[in-house]
């Protein structure tokens, strides 16, 4: 409970922030979401998850974040600060961005003063300098996604949980808010678990793609992503990419059948 | 592929239909049509209610020279006596004025004593089920029985006076703003809900910086309800407590039971602007709290 100096070194590239040891989850309708789950990130890894509808990566998340609980197995996490990107913005429409964004800190109770300015870090950090006065209404759908975005950096997490956080943008602006979240990564050098339907979204973010079976879900396959930290764009088009993002195409099909 | 087709076809209909000066093909044909709708529409909305009102007023004068007897109009007297037999004349303004005073005090104090101890009710309901399911039977009670028959209750209990007109007010007052300060607190995002017990937010904390931010629509709405009803009970208290200075309500009594027909209507004239005022104020007040971010309110303006 006790709120870390927001200024504490970050722990080092390399250590382990997630742990799944053979998580199962069985809701108490009879639902098995999760069966057998092992998982392991470390700071530095990003860990993306596909898997068709329905088998349970949004449960998958929700046990790391604590939100729930596995039934069977171990889940345990180690990490100072979690951020969890949801696939809504999840943006309070009373507040200001500067406002939301600062409201996670002070959630955390830190001082006045480094709640502002941990705020206006993360706002330029996501490129929405000029518009931290403007209710999320006046914001584009993308604009949201950078302030929630945000919101979580002011706690410079150690473990990021995506939830399909670009699932409802247009490819443009989901390419774009890619690269930026690659170059935070980049930057920041936290753990990150990110859930996607889309297999091109998950080979260009990752560094290690884990593909789920349909319900229960379990990971089927795992493809390590050999393309360095530096991405562009260009990468989309190159053989390599095509032949790895096939791979994975064909393992979420086998997954499925 | 086939299922868009006659949807396209129906709208090209429709759009003979609501225009048929216009070429009924592309869909660019129609922002014209449309400013023009709206340039009526604006007109027709300051125009029509005009229109009615004088209608109505010549309904009435049909009523009062037409149809009543010289000695049976103070039934309904002719809108012009309201002026001049009690606008203009001092003896019945300085009835009627103070005792416009006298109803608002009580209707603000019980729509006041209404106001903390609905949000109270409602808030300490959100907080535990056990709370919700002993305490909302009492506030459904308060919408079901007839407060008429509570009445002469209250007044061997506190009086027949000022006290007693003010508990009528928030007797009637009460509950909508028990039920709405709830169905706010309980209708927040499921998803912002999550966000604070991810980060380990309080009870205090999830309810001031979420539920109560987040209920302040429907609060307000509740308030601009219970707004006009504290006046309804206001007038209805005079009805029945008569001790003291008279409000609005006694004043009708008396002028009606004295057939003065003028006076009267004047009376009632004058209590249904203080409700129309009331509904206003409250409606600005929660535009100025809420209308912000609020889409709802938006459309008002
Ligand atoms: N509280 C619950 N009680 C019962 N069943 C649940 C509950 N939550 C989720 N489920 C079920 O568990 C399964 C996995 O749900 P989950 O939301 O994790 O899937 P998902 O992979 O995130 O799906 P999507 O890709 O559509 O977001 C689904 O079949 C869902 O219906
Ligand atoms: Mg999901």
């Amino acid at each position: 409970m006790s709120a870390p100096a927001p200024t504490a070194p970050p722990a080092a590239t390399g250590t382990t922030v997630l742990q799944f040891t053979d998580v199962a989850r069985q809701f108490p309708d009879g639902t098995v979401a999760l069966e057998g789950v092992d998982l392991t990130i470390q700071r530095g890894e990003f860990v993306t998850v596909v898997g068709p509808s329905g088998c349970g990566k949004s449960t998958l998340l929700r046990i790391a974040s604590g939100l729930d609980e596995a039934s069977a197995g171990t889940a345990t996490v180690d990490a100072r600060r979690i951020g969890y990107v949801f696939q809504d913005a999840t943006l309070l429409p009373w507040r200001s961005v500067q406002k939301n964004v600062e409201l996670l800190a002070e959630l955390h109770g830190m001082s006045k003063t480094a709640t502002n300015q941990a705020a206006l870090d993360a706002i330029e950090l996501v490129g929405l300098r000029g518009h931290e006065k403007k209710l999320p209404r006046a914001l584009s759908g993308g604009m949201k996604m950078r302030a929630s975005l945000a919101r979580s950096l002011t706690l410079d997490p150690d473990l990021f949980l995506f939830d399909e956080p670009f699932g409802a943008l247009d490819e443009i602006t989901r390419e774009r808010l890619n690269d930026e979240l690659i170059r935070l990564f980049v930057a920041k050098g936290f753990g990150a678990l990110f859930i996607t339907h889309s297999v091109s979204e998950a080979v260009y973010m990752s560094t290690r793609v884990l593909v789920m079976s349909g319900r229960p879900g379990h990971i089927v396959d795992s493809f390590e992503v050999p393309f360095g930290t530096d991405r562009t764009p260009e990468l989309r088009f190159t053989p390599e990419f095509a032949k790895l993002a096939g791979e994975v195409s064909h393992a979420l099909r086998e997954g499925h059948s | 592929m086939t299922a868009t087709l006659p949807t396209a076809e129906e709208t090209r209909v429709t759009t003979t239909l609501e225009s048929p000066t216009q070429a009924p093909v592309a869909a660019g044909a129609t922002p014209a049509p449309l400013v023009r709708r709206r340039r009526r529409n604006k007109l027709t909305s300051y125009l029509l209610p005009v229109v009615v009102f004088a209608a109505l007023i010549g309904v009435w004068y049909a009523i009062t020279y037409l149809f009543l007897e010289p000695g049976k109009r103070f039934l309904m007297p002719a809108p012009h006596t309201l002026i001049t037999d009690a606008l203009l004349d001092p003896v019945i303004t300085d009835k009627v004025w103070p005792a416009l005073g006298r109803t608002i005090v009580v209707s603000f104090a019980g729509l006041g004593i209404a106001i903390v101890i609905g949000m109270l009710w409602a808030i300490a309901m959100s907080q535990s089920k056990a709370v919700e399911a002993s305490l909302y039977p009492y506030a459904v009670a308060l919408q079901c029985i007839p407060i008429l028959a509570l009445v002469p209750l209250i007044g061997f209990w506190f009086d027949f006076g000022f006290e007693s007109r003010v508990i009528v007010c928030v007797m009637i007052a009460l509950f909508p703003i028990v039920s709405n300060t709830l169905f706010g607190i309980q209708s927040v995002d499921r998803g912002h809900h999550e966000l604070f017990t991810l980060h380990r937010a309080g009870r205090i904390t999830r309810l001031v910086k979420l539920q109560l931010p987040a209920a302040l629509p429907a609060i307000f709405a509740g308030f601009r309800i219970s707004a006009g009803l504290s006046v309804v009970g206001a007038i209805v208290g005079d009805l029945f407590f008569k001790k003291g200075d008279p409000g609005l309500g006694i004043l009708l009594s008396n002028f009606s039971s004295r057939l003065q027909g003028a006076p009267l209507f004047f009376t009632i004239v004058v209590t249904a602007v203080l409700g129309f005022a009331v509904f206003f104020l409250f409606g600005l007040l929660a535009k100025l709290a809420v209308g912000r971010w609020y889409d709802q309110s938006r459309d008002a303006g």
